[in-house]
């Protein structure tokens, strides 16, 4: 399956990946309605990390062994066998947050508004490259096939 | 310090129905021209910081952002320009020589543009050069006055001993640019697109970067008057050497490369300490003749046992041709010539501005100099100083030129905005800067294919140009004038550029 690939050295802390993720899960999907309009806003799926010169875009990597699907209680968080993504089905979720314990990668946020749910990265379900990948204007995230690059398992060790 | 009577250059105007104070604009600006209230939950600006570089326009997602110049007026004066006004209010307040980046950018005369191409019709053919075979290879290098040939055992072979060649596919070369005043990334899109042009990238003054020697046939290796860089590995590892006497932007005076732009790569790859000021003399120490000129290239020519070209670089001056003559009689293999519009990292701007002759003019005396002295074959010309596209290539080339340099385009391929900051070592796009928040914003990947779409498509309308005048060689135009004509331009012009009015047959 293809999976996001973060180049950090080449990742210049914009966030535009940010903004477009905010877009991509707004209501209307227009960048001006969905931060202007929208209420309430749209949560960005990723996080870019910064310190000092060094910055990346973090999103969920979709492990090959999830901890967080191991960890949910309702079986909101899933595999997708078609996609090979992990997604979680918000209305299932109960919001216990147990999936973002156990995340080794931090990439689980918690939406409170509304009908609380873990909200993260879908890969752009549906879309042929996330909006993410496409908007990076630096070219730091790539979106390739996951054998150009060792797998790593949640742990974070390359299998 | 009391007021600055120093105006903003620029008015950013934001279009508040599309901002959505994302912020992006204030992340990518190093001048700090945006700042984000997060009270009002809204980003201003501070336009007395904005360089017009336009980062924060380009990478705007809702393109809310414009860049525009101030429309502030004074009375109208033809004298008293504005900028000669801003000029005066700046030294009053610093007492200081005034900086600037990139290559001159006053109204002088620009004969590129006075210049017009020739094509086939009716009397002799056109040729298609998608259908048939075009010729840009470029051998650079002296060439023998004459050639002969003798009996091998695989046929008739080559008798003559050809001194050193520099075999490229396109007479498209990347000017010199130093590490130091340019990021290495920068340097790193110039070499790899050298490499997939099969071209060349030349080192500047500021020699070769340990992890740039794989690009080392790829590359020519300055030596400047500070001697930054030079030593036996990097005299092995480039394809040429080019002593560098002057250039364009600055003729007659040095190079300062600010002790901050030093960083611990800098300074092992100049071989000066970190963080302190490298610099460039005026002149070269020793040389003080063509004789002593002569030395050095012999010198160089020892080192690298004469199997590489050794070239020199002069900025276009008044005694050009006669200069050349000189260097050509010293034992150069090329000679590069640098015009009035050559672009830096750091000049004086009353230089830059007021010092020099343009290229072509420059160009079309040395040429006809050379020729007229039965010597123009012992040296291969090289033309610098703002070719902005292929049709100034065609020209200069036409002018007699073998090859050009390109160095402001170069930059503008990989995202300049030739806003002329350069000095500040505070680039936005990432390339005139050791800020390693800034280097990273130069992808290497994106840098250099940048670079290589701009000399595949500048030597495709080449193509194209050759074809219509039905000439399948670029060696069929390399001064060939007849296929120029001038327009607008005075006798003395047109007789020092060699070319005839447009409409004389």
């Amino acid at each position: 399956m293809k999976r996001i690939y973060v180049n950090e050295e080449y990742c210049i802390a914009c966030r535009l990946c940010e903004i477009h993720c905010q877009v991509q899960h707004s209501q209307s999907k227009k960048i001006i309605k969905a931060f202007k309009e929208e209420d309430p806003r749209a949560m960005p799926r990723l996080l870019v990390e910064e310190e000092g010169p060094l910055s990346f875009a973090m999103q969920c990597r979709h492990c090959e062994e999830p901890r967080c699907v191991e960890a949910c209680i309702t079986g909101a968080m899933h595999h997708d066998e078609t996609s090979g993504a992990i997604l979680c089905d918000e209305d299932k979720c109960v919001g216990c947050w147990m999936c973002i314990m156990v995340c080794p990668f931090g990439a689980i946020r918690r939406n409170m508004v509304g009908h609380k749910a873990a909200s993260k990265c879908d890969l752009c379900y549906g879309e042929k490259m996330p909006v993410c990948v496409a908007h990076c204007p630096n070219e730091a995230l790539t979106f390739v096939e996951a054998t150009a690059s060792p797998r790593r398992n949640a742990k974070g060790n390359s299998e | 310090m009391g007021l600055t009577l120093l105006t903003p250059e620029f008015r950013i105007d934001r279009d508040q129905e599309r901002c959505i104070a994302c912020q992006v604009c204030v992340r990518q600006c190093a001048n700090d021209s945006h700042v984000y209230d997060s009270e009002d939950d809204r980003v201003y600006s501070d336009e007395t910081r904005c360089v017009g570089c336009h980062r924060c326009v380009t990478l705007c997602p809702t393109h809310a952002v414009t860049v525009r110049a101030n429309p502030l007026d004074f009375r109208t004066n033809a004298n008293w320009t504005p900028q000669k006004l801003a000029s005066i209010y700046k030294q009053a307040e610093t007492g200081g020589i005034l900086l600037t980046g990139m290559g001159c950018d006053q109204p002088y005369p620009i004969y590129f543009d006075c210049l017009l191409l020739n094509a086939s019709q009716v009397t002799n053919p056109s040729i298609d050069p998608l259908r048939e075979p075009m010729e840009l290879r470029t051998y650079l290098g002296r060439k023998p006055d004459q050639v002969e040939l003798e009996e091998g055992p695989d046929g008739v072979q080559l008798k003559t001993q050809m001194a050193p060649q520099l075999t490229l596919d396109t007479p498209i070369l990347f000017s010199a640019m130093s590490y130091g005043s340019i990021s290495y990334n920068a340097c790193l899109s110039l070499a790899q697109a050298a490499r997939a042009c099969n071209t060349l990238c030349n080192t500047g003054e500021g020699g070769l970067h340990s992890s740039l020697y794989e690009y080392g046939p790829n590359t020519i290796g300055q030596v400047a008057s500070g001697r930054f860089g030079v030593h036996p590995d990097y005299l092995g590892a480039v394809a040429a050497l080019e002593i560098k006497i002057g250039q364009g932007a600055k003729p007659g005076i040095g190079g300062h490369l600010p002790g901050e732009k030093v960083t611990a790569d800098v300074s092992r790859t100049r071989m000066i300490p970190a963080g302190t000021d490298a610099l460039s003399p005026a002149p070269h120490h020793d040389i003080y003749s063509i004789e002593d000129l002569r030395q050095l290239i012999y010198a160089l020519k020892e080192a690298t046992n004469y199997v590489k070209p050794v070239g020199v670089k002069i900025a276009a001056v008044h005694n050009v041709a006669p200069i050349a003559s000189g260097i050509a009689r010293a034992g150069a293999d090329y000679i590069a010539i640098d015009g009035l519009r050559g672009g830096t990292g750091a000049a004086p701007t009353i230089i830059r501005n007021s010092v020099g002759i343009p290229i072509e003019v420059a160009i079309a005396a040395v040429d006809t100099r050379l020729r007229e002295e039965g010597i123009r074959n012992q040296v291969s010309l090289l033309a610098a100083g703002s070719i902005r596209n292929s049709g100034d290539v065609v020209k200069i080339i036409a002018l007699g030129a073998d090859a050009v340099y390109i160095g402001t385009a170069a930059l503008v391929a990989m995202g300049c905005h030739v806003c002329q900051k350069c000095y500040t070592g505070k680039c936005n796009w990432g390339i005139a800067t050791q800020d390693p928040n800034l280097t990273k914003r130069l992808n290497p990947s994106i840098g250099s294919r940048r670079l290589a779409n701009l000399v595949r498509a500048w030597s495709l309308e080449i193509k194209e140009m050759l074809g219509g005048m039905g000439v399948n060689a670029i060696e069929s135009l390399r001064g060939n004038r007849d296929a120029l004509r001038g327009v607008g331009l005075n006798e003395v012009e047109l007789r020092t550029l060699g070319v005839k009015a447009a409409g004389e047959a």
